[in-house]
């Protein structure tokens, strides 16, 4: 695909997508059930409740029974789905994870919204940007961190037929949307949006589409950048990522979390192995947020479309 | 032979294989274990419907049985061994590297009996709850048990668990507590006091039963049968049984030091003596 057909059709929230995802589970599978600690509409969970109101379990501001409670769910044959945000579905309740859930391989699907910055003037409190490393150490977790409302939607419905646990992280802003409809996600599955032969930009979450941004930008420049979207975290898909990089010898990682854990830590655990080259991260720099409108916190944190380019522009000259 | 003297000599066995599996490995907490031993007898001799084998997870039309204070893995695996969920000289690999039967109890090496990993305290009630709503929505009409400990109790994420089974009427759900007044460091009263107990899981909305002697294997099956008779009306149902911590074993009964502590040699012959042998036979 060339950069310049990817293009934004709109904005929606990717939480959004969460929601509209799993109101369709719903009515395709009646083994799905759906719990919230008391952000019900946060995670636009009220239309599964309003339709399923059997299954649909409010748990009260009580995270750690949640993810208890989900596990004893996945244990008698249900599919739960569990919603809070990104810093109570982790942080606050990671040994209940780490016991109940993922060392007792349950098949529940950790669904967490308002990650990262882009929470916004809540502030540091609420921002979570540990998520993906913590849950990446989980052995047996799936991460998949989707980059608008389509695939959004599209992650929600494909982990219900996956058999054991995932965390699904969304954030609340709205957010341009540029990946199809009704597209089919593939867990584990890296996306190809653009070929490019100087470098490659793999991103994930929000930071994909100011990927593109950047690499339409520096294309106007004669820089050819190869744009991966790696919406699954945890399994990496290392063959998209070596294929690519053995062609550019370039890497910029970019993501709406710490710079330590993350997806750019994934990817440089695999090259430094396989392929080591110049790489640069666009993430926090080992930080706590604070409160401000999204885009002004993304700027001032190093997430912009400027620290992709400045990212781009310092990995090609060490080349 | 009635029922009640098989499972006595069930309950004698399984506080040998309790005691003769913590010396073996010099390893294990042998007091709550043998604490319990007539809870678990009583509950996988008497009570549960349950199916050993072929062992299925998700249980449907079976009785579930979640073990929250993990630590206690003696005394259930011995009973599970018992039950025919696997063969009894398995646990000679307790604690062991290579074993299915693990320091603390997971499901992670697929020993048949376990559905949920435990040992970090404060889960087993929310996973417990979890299964009963699932049985619920499955119009599955069997009942879901749970045992935990009273010192677990200082855990918060319980009081969540026992609110939120109060509000959803989560009334297929029988939980028991160990309350045997002691853990790690001393004895509750002294380490962090439940206070009226009783009073606090009535105003938390359940219905409180309470066992004066836990130890006593008729009284045992007696109250879990009386329990699930109170199940189904619309309030989750609470044991609290007394039990003395190391019953069976003289120097160990009754206090915290053999939590999770081996015998010697000269205490595992010692305690060996005091616990008859039975026909069923050390493994």
């Amino acid at each position: 695909m060339k950069l310049s057909d990817i293009n934004s059709t709109g904005t929606r929230a990717t939480r959004e997508g969460f929601g509209a995802g799993l109101l369709e589970l719903g009515r395709q599978n009646s083994d799905v059930v759906a719990l919230t600690a008391d952000l019900m509409e946060s995670l636009l969970m009220q239309h599964f409740q309003k339709e399923f109101p059997e299954r649909f379990f409010q748990c009260g501001i009580a995270e750690a029974n949640m993810m208890g409670i989900a596990a004893g769910l996945a244990t008698a044959g249900k599919i739960p789905f569990t919603g809070t945000f990104a810093n109570f579905s982790t942080g606050r309740v990671y040994d209940q994870i780490r016991q109940s859930i993922a060392y007792s391989h349950k098949n529940v699907k950790i669904c967490a919204s308002h990650a990262g910055l882009t929470l916004g003037e809540d502030g540091a409190t609420h921002q979570i940007l540990e998520d993906i490393g913590m849950m990446r150490m989980l052995p047996g977790m799936v991460v998949i961190n989707p980059c608008d409302f389509n695939q959004t939607k599209a992650a929600t419905l494909a982990i219900a037929d996956y058999n054991g646990p995932v965390y699904l992280r969304f954030g609340r802003p709205a957010w341009p949307i540029f990946t199809p409809e009704n597209q089919k996600f593939k867990i584990g599955k890296a996306l190809h949006l653009a070929s490019g032969k100087d470098v490659t930009i793999f991103a994930t979450g929000h930071l994909v589409w100011t990927s593109i941004e950047a690499a339409k930008e520096l294309a106007e420049q004669g820089i050819s950048c190869e744009v991966i979207n790696i919406h699954t975290i945890k399994p990496l898909d290392e063959e998209a990522i070596l294929d690519s990089v053995s062609k550019t010898r370039a890497v910029v990682v970019a993501e709406e979390h710490q710079r330590n854990g993350g997806l750019g830590d994934a990817i440089a655990n695999l090259l430094v192995h396989r392929l080591p080259g110049p790489m640069e991260y666009v993430g926090v720099k080992d930080s706590f947020g604070e409160s401000g409108k999204p885009v002004e916190l993304l700027e001032k944190y190093g997430l912009s479309k400027k620290d992709v380019l400045w990212a781009v522009k310092d990995v090609l000259e060490r080349k | 032979m009635t029922d009640l003297t098989k499972l006595s000599e069930l309950s004698a066995q399984v506080r040998r294989d309790i005691v003769r599996m913590v010396y073996q490995v010099q390893s294990g907490h042998p007091g709550g274990s043998l604490g319990c031993t007539e809870f678990f007898v009583a509950l996988y001799g008497a009570v549960l419907k349950h199916t050993p084998k072929p062992f299925r997870m998700e249980g449907k039309n079976q009785d579930l049985f979640f073990l929250s204070n993990g630590h206690i893995s003696p005394v259930w695996y011995s009973v599970l061994a018992r039950t025919g969920y696997f063969p009894v000289p398995e646990l000679n690999t307790f604690r062991k590297i290579n074993s299915r039967l693990q320091g603390h109890p997971a499901t992670h090496e697929g020993l048949p009996g376990i559905r949920m990993a435990s040992g970090s305290l404060g889960q087993g009630i929310s996973a417990a709850i979890g299964a009963a709503l699932a049985k619920r929505l499955n119009a599955d009409k069997r009942w879901v048990f749970c045992l935990t400990g009273d010192g677990e109790l200082e855990e918060g994420q319980c009081w969540e668990a026992i609110m939120f089974a109060a509000h959803h009427k989560v009334d297929n759900l029988i939980v028991t507590v160990d309350w045997n007044g002691q853990q790690i460091d001393g004895p509750t009263e002294q380490v962090m006091a439940l206070g009226n107990l009783p009073a606090k899981w009535k105003a938390f909305g359940w219905d409180v039963l309470v066992l004066e002697q836990g130890n006593n294997l008729d009284q045992v099956v007696a109250m879990l049968r009386r329990a699930k008779r109170r199940t189904g009306k619309g309030k989750p149902v609470v044991i609290l049984m007394k039990t003395e911590m190391g019953y069976g074993v003289d120097f160990m009964q009754g206090t915290h030091k053999w939590h999770g502590k081996s015998p010697n040699q000269e205490q595992f012959e010692q305690a060996m003596q005091q616990l008859p042998q039975t026909s069923l036979g050390d493994y």
